[in-house]
């Protein structure tokens, strides 16, 4: 077990060097000057602020230095959470901003999946093998799955939000209401959040739904399945051992996907506006605000490889195979 | 007797139509008696050990009757069937490797296969029956990984005996073991029937020369019928049916050297058994073949216990 | 990447899934009925035709794939029977629904959404295919040597592939995209097929391992065969029919994750795909004005390409595997 996660520890320790050394290594291989660039883009009026701008992206790129110092100074700066000053908020540091928009992106992903992994594992192992279940829950999971994240966001806000108008169509919360820790914000909060939560949690239902029937089918056809049949055992506990070893490898699926279901919550919250990291990502790039995409991405990444963690915690209690060390077989 | 078979018919659905895998099998089994199945593949041995346990989705009972302690078994019933599974008639299966939950310790998955049948874990019984095979009792806090193939495949046959069946069907328990390993594995199954654990046995297997040491009966299968069936000795020293003769002739001997005498294999494959010919089965392989084959031998007795299908064996 | 195109099951399945069923089919099935394929020698016992037999009778397989080879004609020939070469002019009346000139309404501008929509759909295929054949030429190099090979050279690939696969392929391609500017579908797939091969290494990395030490393979080792010669001689014929299931998966996910980024405003710079509509038609905001014959177009469009497939892709296991199909 402790070699099991000496070496997944030692990948995303990996990970993270290549993540950030491409944010460092990008913008000073671009052809042309990106500070001159950077300071271009961002329509800064004022000829000061353009200076102040120009004067501190300058010191903190620190091209007099040679490359390893600049490489250096970069991880010194990253490791006391210095992710630099944004140009579309401009004086306020990148860190600040991705901290006000975090909470916004957990909060929607971490229901959406997690509740689908569950209801999707739940669906799919009840129609497995269930024929009149299967009919129905294959061709709509298909269908689920194969939608782009913003397009069941954008009909699902034109049905339920435009048409029906149960839901607001954009925002975090009403303008009209000041964030804060009482009741009227957070059923504000609570009544904008329902339409990008369904978004999310309907596509990965569908993955789920399909992924678990098909494991299960799998695991139905397996050995041990058919030795307990020849043994006559019931359907029920058949059916509970295959769910159990079907689970493990969506736990890894969970692992795998985790990069896409990223991806979904960032083009969920542009279609609604929605105050978390991918609306952020949105402004960057029609501002050009490199330092806040950069900073976006590293945080993106940090959190994956959080959660990648949380799940091969999860994997060691549920597979009982990597706490036996595996070396217990001869055979 | 313990277990009857008459005129078992099993066919396998496929693509071009049905296969009789199984075309008019009979014969008995009587009370502790290991009966030693053999043959090539594709004869229907398999087929025979899979229908007295349970039938494959593929799999039709075509016709005949199997009796079992004076039932009927209703094989085409998948689920009448589970009454008589594990309790009156058990396998020990070719895939003994795998045949374990893999995240499941042994002796939890016991305690729950037995509770699903309605029966309680008597402890003390279950570790004297490992003993019994050669395994500790601390393979029960064990996950299967954590087991040699040997081992498991002696669980397997702990567990599939430990409700003391009338039959217990070993398919192809030692093709996927080295000699002394099958040696272990073929005393701890006379065992088991010598300490009445199980009443009887059929052995599956293509090895006739390991069968000859366990099995006090042989039955001879050819392109899914029986072509011959004699106590041990008699099979081995003095078969009838030139396919046995044939097969016996085959054998390796150990010290033999090849120049002076060596090895002959069959000549020829078995007919398809989609739509197989009239007469004996075996006759375009037959040396002795005439005219008279081109129709159906039926199985003789021609001795007390021992029965030939072939016109030239009376 | 978009959309979880990486078949989130599919692919968390596949290194145990095709392995299992495969082998046994090939060492065990069942002995009666094998024999006398083996013996009857007529034709329609070769293996070929036995699974061409299941093919054609595969529900899933035929709708999957007479649903893309539709969308497919309609991307390949629609944009030739258009009069106007080009899909982005303003054409007609602003913000009309739909009706007989314009059989998928106009945009807020005057577009013809019909005109972008089979400009997209070409455009979407193309991404597809750029990022699945890269992404799929990618992992089996690294696949097949890391699995054939093993020692360290596995270790080395091994580490590299989690690594890859760790990081979220969305947000690699934003910082690149964001920084260079991507021009044409062409490079977009490019990009994609290059940070999207991983989890289909480790796929064919587990199924090569298993290959290696089986009889045919020692055989070719024996008689002398170098590592490529075996690779593509031995092992990858025998694994051909889960490579293209593969490839179907790769190819599907290079559109979600392509209809991701354009969809962010990273998309070609020329051009129309369906991804691009989406993000103009958000832009403009058309849900705002209720104008659905914008936005559900090139969202049905990607749903239906991506479904058929996974759907067809589907279809082509049941054929596959024997266990898998309904008895």
């Amino acid at each position: 077990m402790r070699r099991y996660f000496a070496r997944k520890l030692l990948v995303y320790a990996l990970t993270f060097v290549v993540a950030v050394t491409v944010n460092w290594m990008i913008p000073r291989f671009m052809p042309g000057d990106p500070v001159a660039a950077m300071v271009a883009r961002a329509r800064v009026s004022q000829p000061e602020a353009a200076e102040a701008m120009r004067t501190y992206y300058n010191n903190l790129f620190g091209f007099d230095e040679p490359l390893w110092q600049q490489y250096l100074h970069f991880w010194g700066a990253l490791l006391q959470g210095d992710f630099g000053i944004s140009i579309w908020v401009f004086p306020t540091p990148v860190g600040d901003v991705l901290l006000d928009a975090l909470p916004y992106t957990l909060g929607l992903m971490i229901p959406s999946v997690l509740l689908s992994w569950f209801v999707g594992n739940w669906i799919g192992a009840l129609s497995a093998r269930r024929k009149v279940l299967d009919n129905t829950v294959l061709p709509v999971g298909y269908v689920l799955t194969a939608m782009p994240y913003m397009w069941i966001a954008v009909i699902l806000a034109w049905a339920l939000g435009g048409q029906a108008g149960w839901f607001p169509l954009s925002g975090g919360y009403s303008l009209d209401i000041q964030p804060g820790w009482n009741t009227a914000f957070a059923l504000d909060a609570l009544h904008h959040w329902v339409l990008p939560f369904l978004s999310l949690f309907l596509v990965a239902l569908g993955g789920w739904a399909i992924g678990m029937r098909n494991m299960i089918i799998y695991e139905l056809e397996s050995d041990y399945s058919s030795y307990l049949s020849a043994l006559g055992a019931p359907q029920r506990l058949i059916r509970r051992y295959a769910f159990r070893n079907a689970v493990l490898p969506q736990v890894t699926g969970l692992a795998l996907q985790l990069g896409v279901l990223v991806a979904g919550a960032l083009v969920t919250e542009i279609v609604f506006a929605y105050p978390g990291l991918g609306s952020l990502i949105l402004a960057s790039i029609q501002n050009q605000d490199f330092f806040l995409l950069q900073g976006a991405f590293l945080f993106i990444v940090i959190g994956v490889l959080i959660a990648n963690f949380l799940i091969d915690v999860v994997y060691v209690v549920v597979d009982p195979r990597t706490r036996t060390g595996m070396a217990g077989g001869t055979s | 007797m313990t277990l009857t078979v008459d005129d078992l018919r099993v066919h396998y659905r496929t693509l071009r139509g049905e296969v009789r895998a199984l075309d008019g099998v009979s014969f008995g089994l009587a009370d502790g008696e290991i009966l030693g199945l053999a043959g090539e593949s594709g004869c229907g041995k398999t087929t025979l050990g899979k229908s007295l346990i349970r039938l494959d989705g593929r799999m039709r009972h075509a016709g005949g009757t199997v009796t079992l302690d004076g039932d009927e078994l209703p094989l085409a019933d998948d689920r009448a069937m589970n009454a008589y599974r594990f309790h009156k008639i058990s396998l020990v299966p070719q895939y003994s490797m795998s045949a374990l939950n893999p995240t499941r310790r042994v002796g939890r998955m016991i305690r729950e296969l037995l509770a699903s049948r309605g029966v309680s874990v008597d402890t003390d019984e279950l570790r004297r029956r490992l003993d019994l095979v050669g395994l500790a009792p601390d393979v029960l806090d064990r996950y299967p990984i954590e087991l040699s193939g040997g081992m498991k495949q002696r669980t397997v046959m702990v567990i599939s005996t430990l409700l003391d069946p009338s039959v217990l069907v070993a398919d192809e328990v030692t093709s996927a073991l080295d000699v002394s390993n099958q040696q272990a594995v073929v005393g701890a199954l006379t065992g088991l029937r010598d300490k009445g654990l199980v009443t009887s046995m059929i052995f599956v297997t293509h090895d006739l020369g390991l069968t000859s040491h366990i099995a006090d009966s042989i039955m001879v299968m050819y392109a899914g019928k029986l072509a011959e069936k004699a106590p041990t000795t008699v099979l081995t020293t003095a078969p009838r049916h030139p396919y046995t003769r044939m097969l016996i002739g085959s054998l390796p001997q150990v010290g033999a050297r090849y120049k002076d005498k060596p090895l002959s294999g069959i000549e020829g494959s078995p007919p398809s058994l989609l739509n197989p010919p009239a007469g004996c089965r075996f006759r375009d392989r037959c040396p002795l073949a005439d005219a008279r084959c081109a129709e159906e031998p039926p199985a003789v007795e021609v001795a007390p216990r021992h029965t030939v299908a072939c016109w030239k064996a009376a | 990447m978009s959309t979880r195109p990486e078949p989130a099951p599919e692919p968390a399945a596949a290194p145990s899934t095709p392995a299992a069923p495969s082998e046994p089919a090939a060492s065990s099935a069942p002995a009666a009925p094998s024999t006398p394929a083996a013996s009857s020698a007529a034709p329609a016992a070769k293996p070929g035709g036995e699974w061409l037999h299941y093919a054609v009778r595969n529900p899933k397989l035929l709708i999957g794939s007479f649903l893309v080879v539709v969308l497919l004609a309609i991307g390949l020939i629609g944009p030739v029977l258009l009069d106007n070469g080009n899909p982005n002019e303003y054409v007609g009346p602003q913000a009309a629904p739909p009706d007989g000139t314009y059989w998928m309404g106009t945009t807020t501008f005057g577009q013809d959404v019909y005109a972008q929509f089979v400009h997209g759909l070409r455009a979407t295929f193309l991404v597809g295919v750029v990022g699945g054949a890269i992404a799929a030429v990618i992992a089996m190099l690294v696949g097949f040597l890391a699995g054939y090979r093993g020692g360290l050279v596995d270790e080395v690939l091994t580490m590299l592939t989690n690594v890859v696969l760790v990081i979220p392929a969305l947000a690699v391609l934003l910082i690149i995209n964001a920084y260079m500017g991507v021009r044409s579908v062409a490079v977009q797939g490019l990009f994609i097929g290059l940070t999207s091969w991983p989890w289909a290494a480790r796929a064919i990395r587990a199924q090569t391992f298993s290959l290696r030490t089986r009889e045919f393979v020692d055989l070719a080792r024996l008689s002398g065969s170098g590592t490529w010669r075996i690779v593509f001689r031995e092992i990858a014929p025998n694994m051909s029919s889960y490579l293209f299931m593969m490839f179907i998966l790769l190819f599907g996910g290079a559109i979600l994750i392509a209809s991701s980024l354009d969809f962010i405003g990273l998309g070609p710079t020329e051009g129309v795909s369906l991804g691009l509509m989406l993000q103009s038609a958000q832009q403009w905001s058309a849900l705002q004005l209720g104008m659905w014959w914008w936005f559900i177009p090139p969202g049905a469009g990607i749903t239906a390409i991506v479904g058929a497939l996974y759907v067809a892709n589907v279809g082509l296991d049941e054929v596959f595997n024997p266990k898998l199909r309904e008895s």
